[in-house]
């Protein structure tokens, strides 16, 4: 088997130990020079998403994007970081300066923590913990923190109504997302984020397409991105959570944004597209990771399609959704595929396979025609007359004189 | 190896602390943080027993469980009418709210 | 002193003094932040004694959503006044003698149980805690019903909350 890393990573540990330390300095060096391969490989990947999506959307919007600096305009990235490090670090006045310079470290930072639970080859993985979902969620959620501390730090009542906004959104697609992801820990019968890829034979997209999507839909709305972007809509309140800040601490927050759509990519391919998995992986491991991340730019490169099409929502609208649509369909989802594999516990992979595949376009066809039912009902109410008003009455009304004979 | 007696007087502090806190603070929502604190205390204390007394039964786990769930109704609750009596009254001082002392 | 002993001290002399800071800090936000802090550091705590579900549930329940609902309370029953008003009532030297007295008798108490001293045993590897506590909330010889009892709970509570603060017009 020809696994390179693992081969580097017990040399090194051979050399440490031969030097003379403890087991467990050499685990506490290794785990630290781990920590840093991994975030040095997803911050540079960062910086090829910031050119990426420049010339993805221009390709959109039927022009060109970058093309100056250097060729293809790859050189492009770092002209932006070199801007946004030469420019003026400013705080606002009545700014809570500890926290409107922490807020940013705090957005990025939880983004490169769920990189430590995604694995990237069946041997590689940050750290194999056994409740590696609910590590994502909690991550997450403090995520949400570092908005409303960017939002409150600034001392600015138009970030604080962003912050609001934000957080109202985030928090409440957070519950379908959670239910959501509930679904292939049903399947995998594990919380472990490496062990649910090890289990998928077949991938979850087949054996649950609709939480998929729903993992999907979710996951656009956490990241705030089009149609979920009134966190940073320019024409409502002027840019949302961080509009006092300027130069790197903004570029902190955009380049968190871009990388989380990214990680939200890799979720949904480790979870549902099966991750590290690909023809030869099991011989040359390191096949794995080329695997993984195609499926992620495969899935980013959807997110960003939707977002260059779409036109945004209304924040009425978007929490309507989510609680009147997402929510039910997400608690029939995960009810229906656990009382289907308790029926179906006996059967092949196929017949399992094809046993949930069936549940879940039943679910599928049953909320279109909910969905069809409502808006005919909506349609024909908006649809008939209303009383509306008649000039030739009141023009004829007026000559007459009032009939007082009734009131005596 | 860590003897039982740190993590119990680590508890029994967190405990006091927030005894402090319930006791001592004139904003409403400020005694409400020291409820959570010693919630929080009360926890570390059933799953230090859990751990050192009897790790192959499940049982301080699933009270601990239980309690993480009292808190977040109860805060959730108490907050609720916080809001409530700010809009009635203005405020949440505890020492402003007192219409019906003696 | 090993590693773990002198992390343990490090870990707990942060939360306590993020709660010193929470029960003193005039400032209700920052008070608020600091409350993020000690919760986790519990959430630390819980990692360290085999407990890593809870951690997980203990971050994302107490930091996720009463922390964050804390801070929206604190922002919308906030009264902008001239005269900074002081963080403690009139009681503060009364609490402050309950609270150390409390401390000195619970720590003079447990002193005088005789496994004071006991050493964690290692958890037979066959054990799964994530496993147990899965079976045990829900089957009917263990805690089902203090399980449904909980969710019942709650449910009244975001029924009670909705109602108590609906403005009504």
């Amino acid at each position: 088997m020809f696994d390179p890393i693992t081969e580097i990573g017990n040399w090194f540990e051979g050399v440490l130990a031969n030097l003379g330390l403890s087991p467990g300095s050499v685990t506490i060096i290794l785990a630290v020079l781990g920590v840093l391969i991994v975030v040095s490989f997803v911050l540079i990947i960062d910086i090829v998403l910031v050119w990426l999506e420049r010339k993805v959307v221009a390709r959109f919007q039927d022009r060109l994007g970058p093309n100056r600096v250097g060729p293809f305009g790859l050189i492009q990235p770092i002209a932006d970081i070199v801007k946004l490090l030469i420019k003026e670090d400013t705080t606002p006045f009545g700014a809570d300066r500890i926290i409107y310079n922490l807020a940013p470290i705090l957005a990025l930072a939880t983004v490169l923590l769920i990189w430590s639970v995604i694995p990237f080859a069946p041997t590689l993985v940050g750290s194999e913990i056994n409740v590696g979902i609910l590590f994502i969620v909690a991550v997450g959620a403090i995520g949400t923190l570092a908005i409303l501390m960017a939002g409150w730090a600034s001392n600015n009542k138009y970030a604080l109504l962003g912050a609001f906004r934000t957080v109202a959104q985030v928090i409440s697609y957070e519950v379908p997302m959670l239910i959501a992801l509930l679904v292939p820990v049903l399947l995998a019968r594990t919380m472990s984020v490496q062990g649910i890829v090890k289990e998928q034979e077949i991938w979850y997209v087949f054996l649950a397409p609709v939480s998929a999507l729903i993992l999907f839909l979710t996951g656009i709305a956490e990241i705030g991105r089009t149609p979920f972007d009134l966190l940073e809509a320019e024409s409502e309140i002027v840019a949302g959570f961080h509009i006092e800040y300027s130069g790197m601490k903004f570029g902190l927050f955009y380049a968190g944004e871009l990388l989380h759509a990214l990680t939200i990519g890799a979720l949904f391919s480790t979870l549902f597209l099966g991750g590290w998995r690909g023809p030869f992986v099991e011989q040359v491991p390191i096949l794995g990771v080329v695997y993984l991340f195609f499926k992620a730019f495969l899935v980013y490169f959807v997110i960003m399609w939707i977002r260059y099409s779409l036109p945004r929502i209304r924040i009425d609208h978007m929490l309507n959704l989510n609680w009147k649509f997402l929510t039910p369909l997400a608690l029939v989802v995960l009810i229906a595929t656990a009382v289907m594999d308790k029926i179906l516990i006996n059967a092949s992979t196929r017949g399992y396979a094809i046993g949930m595949l069936i549940v879940n376009i039943v679910i599928i066809l049953l909320t279109l025609v909910i969905l069809h039912t409502y808006a005919d009902t909506k349609r024909e109410r908006v649809g008939e007359l209303r009383p509306t008003a008649n000039p030739d009455a009141a023009i004829s009304s007026r000559d007459k004189t009032p009939d007082v004979s009734t009131l005596v | 190896m860590i003897p039982i007696s740190w993590y119990l007087i680590f508890a029994a502090a967190l405990f006091c602390i927030g005894l402090f806190g319930v006791l001592a603070r004139r904003n409403a929502i400020a005694i409400l943080m020291g409820i959570e604190l010693m919630l929080n205390a009360v926890n570390v204390n059933l799953i230090a027993f859990w751990r050192y007394a009897t790790p192959e039964k499940i049982n301080g786990q699933v009270f601990a469980v239980i309690v993480f769930a009292v808190a977040a109704a109860e805060v959730a609750v108490g907050l609720a009418i916080f809001i409530s009596v700010y809009r009635r009254r203005g405020t949440v001082s505890t020492d402003e709210i007192d219409l019906l002392k003696w | 002193m090993t590693f773990i002993q002198l992390f343990f001290i490090f870990i707990a002399a942060a939360t306590l003094g993020a709660a010193l800071l929470v029960v003193t800090t005039r400032n209700l936000i920052h008070a608020a932040l600091w409350l993020i802090v000690s919760l986790f550091g519990v959430a630390v705590f819980y990692v360290i004694l085999n407990a890593g579900f809870l951690a997980m549930v203990q971050v994302v329940i107490y930091i996720g959503a009463i922390a964050i609902l804390m801070i929206f309370a604190i922002m919308l029953t906030r009264k902008v006044s001239k005269v900074p008003k002081p963080a403690f009532n009139s009681n503060w030297i009364w609490a402050l003698l309950i609270a150390v007295v409390m401390f000195g008798s619970m720590t003079w108490i447990l002193n005088m149980w005789p496994q004071f001293e006991a050493i964690p045993t290692a958890i037979a590897p066959s054990i799964d805690p994530l496993r147990l506590l899965g079976v045990a909330l829900v089957s009917p010889e263990a805690y089902v019903l203090p399980f449904e009892l909980a969710s019942l709970l709650l449910l009244a509570a975001l029924v009670g909350a909705i109602v108590v603060a609906w403005e009504s017009r």
